[in-house]
């Protein structure tokens, strides 16, 4: 297992956000996130448990990218990976971001 | 001149070559009929040294007995042989190679031997004449390539010759009809040696012998996918293909890919598409095998006719009891016919699939550095009809669209979509600077690269990240551009221009998920018509019975 953390600036955001939201399904070997709001001023940070080594590049891409989409403001995202490409992770993320931001459809 | 040295030119040399084999093996046969242990013996005394000839063997049916009978042959007597057959699938087709029996080989498809084929390509046993398409290698079969000998599966056959093949007709009509209306011998295994075939697919007096085999020829069950494989990431992709292709290009006449991205699309017609209204409106014919997952869109009514090039195991009785959907005999059961269906998919609006690597041009390729794969009916499927007059809203969509086209009179054109994730299994990246079917050309000697589909064929491209309009891109600079944005985090993903980028998903060159509106919490398996093989099943109210290897309960 390989441990990743990244931090970004915090993107504010003007929306009250959920205590905490899980997608994706714990131990079916699908990729599991976790997103919850991060101590003030604590910015948009990332932790990765990851099966695959040596893409820590990748994973940093994606998370760039997935702040720069989703304004959260200082949030944590949490992030088992079961060996899924960056397809499932963004997808799943964009899922938790979407609930996790309060949109109601 | 001189006169008098002139022989009176003969003008039936193969009848008359004909005449001699079958008399070689008239010790042999019992009329037409020659018993399973005497396969190698008749083969020893009809073929002779560099001769021609097909082993009939697509995606499912093989003459696998026969294949093997041939390779038994004494190498003494029987050598040099040139194989023009689709697919080289099983061990003994490429075990007369290894024996010396045959020499030169002209082919489609090798899956499963591919790797052993690279071998003895490289040892010098096989000589490699090219790889081809379906479509292409059956037109040479009648031009300069028509085999000598040809043995083919049949379901089975009477006394006289007459031969049933039934729904795996596959390849069989184009092989026995090159064979047989040019002198040449056509052998067939049956499974059943009967008093009255159930309907005549192939008549008697093509027929030269029919071997009753020990065991039914072998078929394979490679159109099935089980539903509960399917991922949300293909739900996603397939929801992107709806709703960014088919509904605004008002695709009715298609051909689908068989793999699980595609499946995603037809298990998603009956829900998805259903509620955006598109039933009637869109995917109403199609060219393809009678893949399971499509039985929720055909009992939906979404499907309205299907032409095969196959069949698949387990789908006989469903397919027998659909007779307004599928092209049924008098007797009840299907013919498939893979010439047909491939000419039909030409000819269609849309063909979408998946491959293994993109490059920056859109050219995709199958081909891996040690395997020589083929192709199959791919490119032909893939590649704009030009030979099409006749319009669609979807082909003259697409041909207005088409910005590289500069003057000339107005047409359209054919979709041609690749519908891939951006990285496969451990993280290969789909998306790559040079493809190696380069190096595959280096390595043995190829003519040309084995390009599946030519990136000017291509006019989509569709990944989790959204869908590449190529039709829209002014320049190859915009092309390579549209493809990197649609590549994700590979490597030719991340070396994108961002800015423009951004400029051609202004100019809906790109468009992502957001831009058609689909909200990516929908992307759940919930969306699935079927999530397993038994929904299937209970969809076809238990018409469909898949084989062992796909039940789970």
């Amino acid at each position: 297992m390989e441990r990743l953390e990244f931090r970004f600036a915090a993107r504010p955001t003007n929306r009250p956000t959920a205590d905490h939201v899980v997608a994706g399904v714990v131990s079916s070997g699908n990729l599991e996130v976790l997103l919850e709001p991060g101590a003030p001023g604590s910015g948009a940070t990332a932790v990765v448990e990851t099966s695959a080594r040596g893409f820590g590049p990748i994973w940093e891409a994606v998370l760039r990218d997935f702040f720069e989409r989703h304004p959260l403001g200082d949030v944590t995202v949490s992030i088992n990976d079961a060996g899924a490409t960056p397809a499932v992770v963004g997808l799943r993320l964009d899922q938790a971001a979407v609930a996790f931001a309060g949109d109601p459809r | 001149m001189d006169g008098g040295g002139l022989q009176p030119r003969v003008w039936d040399r193969l009848a008359r070559d004909k005449r001699e084999r079958l008399a070689a093996a008239s010790g042999i046969a019992d009329g037409k009929v020659v018993p399973a242990e005497r396969a190698t013996a008749l083969l020893e005394a009809v073929l002779r040294p560099g001769d021609r000839l097909c082993i009939e063997g697509n995606n499912q049916k093989h003459a696998d007995f026969l294949a093997s009978a041939l390779a038994a042959v004494d190498p003494a007597r029987v050598h040099d042989l040139h194989i023009v057959q689709s697919n080289i699938a099983l061990a003994p087709h490429l075990d007369v190679f290894e024996r010396g029996i045959a020499r030169r080989l002209d082919f489609c498809y090798s899956g499963p031997q591919g790797l052993r084929m690279a071998r003895l390509v490289t040892e010098g046993r096989i000589e490699l004449g090219a790889i081809h398409t379906y479509l292409e290698l059956y037109s040479r079969y009648f031009m300069d390539l028509p085999p000598r000998v040809a043995l083919v599966a049949a379901e089975s056959a009477d006394a006289a010759g007459n031969l049933y093949t039934g729904p795996n007709t596959e390849d069989t009509p184009p092989i026995v009809e090159a064979a047989a209306f040019k002198d040449g011998l056509v052998i067939a295994q049956v499974n059943h040696l009967v008093d009255r075939v159930p309907r005549v697919d192939v008549p008697a007096d093509w027929v030269s012998f029919v071997v009753p085999a020990p065991k039914p020829h072998y078929i394979e069950p490679i159109f099935t996918r089980d539903p509960a494989q399917i991922s949300e990431v293909q739900i996603l992709m397939a929801m992107t293909v709806i709703k960014g292709i088919y509904e605004p290009y008002q695709v009715t006449r298609l051909n689908h890919g068989i793999g699980f991205d595609t499946a995603a699309i037809e298990l998603i017609l009956p829900t998805f598409a259903a509620e955006l209204g598109l039933k009637g409106r869109i995917c109403r014919y199609m060219s393809v095998n009678p893949c399971p997952t499509l039985i929720p869109a055909i009992e939906s009514g979404f499907v309205e006719t299907i032409h095969c090039a196959g069949s698949e195991l387990g789908m006989e009785d469903y397919v027998a009891a659909r007779s307004d959907v599928f092209f049924i005999g008098p007797d009840g059961t299907m013919r498939s016919n893979r010439a047909f269906c491939q000419m039909a998919g030409h000819y269609a609006d849309l063909f979408i699939g998946s491959t293994l690597q993109i490059d920056l041009q859109g050219n995709s390729s199958t081909a891996t550095r040690s395997r020589i794969a083929g192709f199959g009916g791919a490119p032909n499927f893939g590649s704009d009809s030009r030979g099409r007059r006749h319009a669609s809203p979807g082909w003259l969509a697409a041909g207005r669209q088409d910005l590289s086209r500069t003057g000339g009179a107005p047409r359209g054109r054919k979709l041609v979509v690749q519908l891939v994730e951006t990285f496969r299994e451990h993280m290969e990246p789909t998306f790559v600077e040079r493809l190696d079917a380069w190096d595959l050309m280096e390595s043995f000697n190829l003519d040309l690269p084995p390009v599946m589909i030519y990136g000017e064929d291509l006019t989509h491209v569709v990944t989790e990240e959204g869908i590449a309009n190529l039709l829209l891109c002014r320049t190859l600079e915009e092309r390579e551009q549209a493809i990197r944005g649609v590549a994700g985090y590979t490597p030719v993903g991340l070396a994108r221009d961002r800015r423009m980028v951004e400029n051609l998903r202004d100019r809906g060159a790109i468009l992502r998920a957001e831009d058609l509106g689909i909200d990516k919490r929908d992307a759940r398996r919930d969306l699935l018509a079927a999530r397993s093989i038994k929904d299937l099943v209970r969809w076809s109210g238990g018409l469909y019975r898949p084989p062992a290897r796909f039940r789970n309960w």
